[in-house]
């Protein structure tokens, strides 16, 4: 049986554009790159976890930090307490480790990198040649040449491929690398923020990803610089059976200011996979990070087979005075999200922000937000939360605020809408409000409603397809997040809401 | 699980025992099935413990402990001047014990009202469909262990039929006559459809006390029930209204509560018929000067038909270290098209001691909605504190009269304009007490 039969068809659509929406397979980049791979056994215990330190080449202090968390990994148990229907993981039934046989030795240059991996990031539309620029961006011609730089570290499986325009960010004295280089290279700064904003033992994911991650990336901005172009790094799951645990550090010292975007993308595949990250943030006196992730992991298909489990702890702590924090995420992909990219605001006045696109689609599910955590005097932030859910998908917005006693005169300012196309689909909000002081001021709004029939009729009347016409309402409901992410990402953005929604209708 | 983990759940069955050991179970009649029923069940889920996700604001264990602290009687009188000037069939519970000889006749048109302990002994009544069934049917999808509690070992209460329109409402009346009574007590009202009633319900209850009241509402009833306890300083108070509304019926319920060291309400609704409004609100005071107090209104609202109006309006007033806590739930059932939900919870924090904790939720299984919640916490607006103080307002008395403003939408719910007018006075009196 078709996967739509059994859905409730608005009036004047036809049942037969309905399933061909429906099995035209939306998903752009759910093909694979054919390459010869190396995996570490199946599986996890500490011969993984000292095998995984070997191969990054890592001094001892790493593989005793990886052990004393793997240790602790195996004391913990599953967090049960999302709105999430997650099937039984076998931890031993995966590969922690796979790199391109060609990664063995590593390449000196992007020269040397294996074209078929090149080719894999170019068919992606990531510009791993310093002269290019992102692919599909509208009038990026006309722009001028700096302007329009991003420094791309590109992140294949369980490591690093390349990573563009580390000469010229150096000179600013910007390090931007692999985060297993940076253990080699740089390891007091390693040593100093690794663990210090999500420990070790924060929650089972972040344990397990202590315990294993293989790379990541790594950027350090030093004191007043102003990063002169945008960084991002781009996640690629290509094998199969394998987890992805990659894990980011940045740290904007003082006075700095950093934008990093994040991309990723994996094939279709029958069986679900594990993606475990975990992705630290240091904000020093005055500085200020903006971190945009359009998150389109493979989501399964029309009857939730296969897709990517997407269990991630973000969090960054503004550690000092007037240190600022935005955090901008587009999630369409993952057959489930768990994720909660948190601020704490330890520093006086410092800020957080938090804008967030949820879509489910299909048998998608999702249980993110955040988690504010008002430590400093006039400390304030913002929330921003907009989630669709549609097919038989679940969504749900998860928060905290939470104002202790001494963060007086703080702020919050909190919205989540919520719409639901069909009537299979759940939305829901569950946020959790503290406030210890009478001097803060915390406001908290919530709507749930469904794409309005007067809108949606005054499209149609205009001659637009109703799809279209969906699309442009969710893209409206959806403006606040979508102005707030960086122009490359804004478009992917828009045009990702419209993608994800196809063959909801009904 | 390791060993601390048994050992601690042998310490709460332990516990439990310990609290169930401690009580006297009523004599059978026709309630001996459904008290059977909840003791079993409440074996099956225990106490509640500190790491529950539903007690995650308020600590439980003052209610788990086998017997209360004892308080000493109050010396003034116990009596609430609150509705005592209109017409009224009033029913005194002391200690949680009906007392006949302090109470109006039992008899009023358009309703049978029957005492539980009186009736409990025949062995066919028409509360015996009801009693405890309301209570079993809100355990899921979250346990209420104190609901199943008392169901299984309330010793009195009241049994209300209404089958017309009675001219007056009935009052039920606490007191206290004992330092450190434990005060168990399971009311139940059914409206016959077309069936009208306003309950009052005031006094002073013991040094701990349970309370669970049972509504059914027939298509097209209409309840208000207005809630006034006086906890007094230092008592632990648990409360549960379980209510099934059905076809156009209508439940409006209020709360007015002021002091208590740990009061805990919990109010479950549920929409059966098309059409339905249930409206829950409470106002509540907390001054910490007397002792910790500690307030937590927990509410679930189930939209289980069509074309239905919620609506939850919670504030909170705190100051000297008093603690507010609000979870309420907007559940959405598939189907439930057209349901109209919303939800509001503010608090007004005097003093930088005082704490709002909330969880305002949603759960919604259909798109043709309109949800809402909204939730604010701050301190007394400055601005408008100065306009009334330029206009020769005393500061102590603007504040009251700020404070009386920013809960007049809590009392807007109770639709009786002189009850209403009452509860203010009530309200302000309480506030110029307290300035």
């Amino acid at each position: 049986m078709s996967p739509t039969t059994d859905l409730d068809v608005r009036e004047g659509v036809d049942r037969e554009t309905v399933e061909t929406v429906a099995n035209m397979g939306s998903y752009k980049y759910g093909w694979d790159t054919e390459i010869e791979m190396e995996y570490a056994p199946k599986g996890i215990n500490e011969d993984i976890v000292r095998l995984i330190s070997q191969r990054n080449e890592e001094p001892e202090w790493m593989l005793d930090w990886r052990l004393k968390a793997f240790r602790r990994w195996q004391q913990m148990s599953l967090p049960k307490w999302a709105m999430l229907d997650i099937p039984e993981i076998d931890f031993q039934d995966q590969y922690y480790y796979a790199r391109p046989k060609s990664m063995a030795e590593k390449p000196k240059s992007l020269d040397e990198v294996d074209p078929k991996l090149l080719a894999t990031y170019e068919k992606l539309g990531i510009p791993l040649k310093e002269q290019m620029i992102l692919a599909g961006v509208e009038g990026a011609e006309e722009t001028p040449a700096d302007a329009r730089k991003v420094a791309v570290d590109a992140v294949f499986d369980s490591v690093s491929v390349g990573t563009t325009f580390k000469a010229e960010l150096a000179k600013a004295g910007i390090i931007f690398c692999p985060i297993s280089e940076a253990i080699r290279e740089h390891p007091e700064l390693v040593q100093k923020y690794l663990g210090s904003v999500v420990p070790q033992g924060d929650n089972f994911y972040s344990a397990l990803n202590s315990a294993v991650f293989s790379d990541g990336s790594f950027v350090y901005i030093p004191p007043g610089v102003r990063s002169p172009m945008e960084l991002s790094t781009y996640f690629r799951i290509n094998a199969e059976n394998t987890g992805q645990f990659e894990r980011t550090l940045i740290i904007a010292d003082k006075g700095s200011y950093v934008s990093y975007l994040e991309g990723c993308t994996a094939p279709k595949r029958d069986t679900a996979q594990l993606h475990a990250a975990v992705v630290e943030i240091v904000i020093l006196e005055d500085a200020e990070v903006k971190y945009s992730t359009v998150q389109n992991w493979f989501p399964g298909d029309e009857d939730g087979k296969g897709g990517i489990y997407n269990f991630v702890t973000k969090r960054a702590d503004c550690r000092e005075d007037r240190a600022k924090v935005m955090w901008t995420q587009v999630e369409t992909g993952s057959a489930i999200t768990w994720k909660y990219p948190s601020c704490i605001l330890r520093g006086d006045e410092s800020q957080g922000e938090f804008y967030s696109i949820a879509i489910a689609n299909n048998r998608q599910q999702a249980d993110t937000g955040t988690k504010m955590l008002h430590l400093g005097k006039n400390t304030r932030s913002r929330i921003v939360s907009k989630g669709i859910s549609a097919g038989r998908a679940q969504n749900t917005y998860r928060g905290r605020v939470a104002i202790h006693p001494k963060a007086t005169h703080s702020r919050n300012y909190t919205q989540c809408d919520s719409l639901l196309i069909g009537d299979k689909c759940g939305a829901h909000t569950v946020p959790y409000i503290e406030v210890k002081n009478a001097s803060s001021r915390v406001e908290h709004e919530a709507t749930t409603s469904k794409v309005d029939d007067d809108q949606l009729f005054y499209c149609r009347q205009r001659g637009i397809g109703e799809e279209e016409a969906i699309a442009l309402i969710v893209n409206g409901f959806a403006k606040e997040v979508l102005q707030a992410l960086p122009m490359e990402f804004a478009m992917e953005a828009q045009s990702l809401v419209a993608i994800s929604l196809e063959g909801s209708v009904g | 699980m390791s060993e601390a983990a048994v050992k601690t759940r042998a310490a709460e069955a332990d516990a439990l025992t310990q609290r169930l050991d401690a009580l006297t179970l009523p004599e059978a009649g026709f309630t001996a099935a459904a008290r059977a029923d909840a003791l079993a069940r409440l074996r099956a889920m225990g106490l509640p413990h500190p790491r529950d996700e539903y007690w995650r604001f308020t600590d439980p264990r003052p209610f788990n402990a086998p017997l209360p602290q004892p308080i000493p009687l109050e010396e003034t009188s116990p009596d609430s001047p609150l509705f005592t000037d209109r017409d009224r069939l009033v029913l005194v519970f002391v200690d949680g014990r009906f007392d006949a000889a302090a109470s109006s006749d039992l008899a009023l048109d358009g309703a049978e009202i029957d005492i539980l302990s009186q009736a409990e002994t025949r062995a066919d009544h028409w509360a015996g469909a009801l009693y405890g069934k309301l209570e079993a049917a809100g355990q899921t999808p979250v346990p209420r262990p104190f609901a199943a509690l008392n169901t299984a070992v309330a010793a009195d209460g009241v049994l209300i039929r209404v089958t017309g329109k009675p001219a007056k409402p009935v009052h039920i009346i606490h007191r206290r006559a004992s330092a450190e009574a434990d005060v168990s007590w399971h009311h139940l009202i059914r409206l016959e459809p077309g069936a009208e009633l306003t309950l009052l319900e005031t006094g002073m209850v013991g040094a701990r006390s349970n309370g669970v009241t049972e509504v059914d509402l027939a298509p097209g009833a209409r309840l208000n029930r207005i809630a006034a306890k006086r906890a007094g300083h230092q008592k632990l108070g648990f409360s549960g209204i379980f209510a099934r509304v059905d076809a156009e019926a209508a439940f409006k319920n209020f709360e007015l509560s002021v002091n208590g060291t740990l009061m805990r309400h919990e109010a479950v609704v549920e929409f059966v018929g098309d059409d339905a409004v249930a409206h829950v609100a409470a106002a509540v005071l907390g001054d910490g000067r007397t002792g910790p107090f500690h307030h937590d209104d927990t509410v679930f609202v189930t939209h289980g038909a069509e074309r239905c109006e919620s609506r939850q309006v919670f504030k909170k007033v705190l100051k000297n270290g008093a603690v507010g806590v609000f979870q309420g739930k907007i559940l959405v059932k598939p189907g439930a098209q057209k349901t109209d939900g919303y939800q509001i919870s503010q608090a007004l924090l005097l003093d930088d001691d005082s704490q709002f904790l909330g969880k305002p939720e949603l759960e919604i299984y259909a798109d043709d909605v309109q949800c809402s919640h909204g939730s604010t916490t701050g301190a007394i607006d400055e601005t408008a504190l100065f306009y009334l103080r330029s206009r020769g307002v005393p500061k102590s008395r603007a504040i009251v009269l700020m404070i009386l403003s920013f809960l007049a939408d809590a009392l807007a719910e109770v639709e009786d304009e002189s009850l209403r007018e009452d509860i203010a006075e009530r309200l302000d009196a309480w506030l110029t007490r307290h300035a």
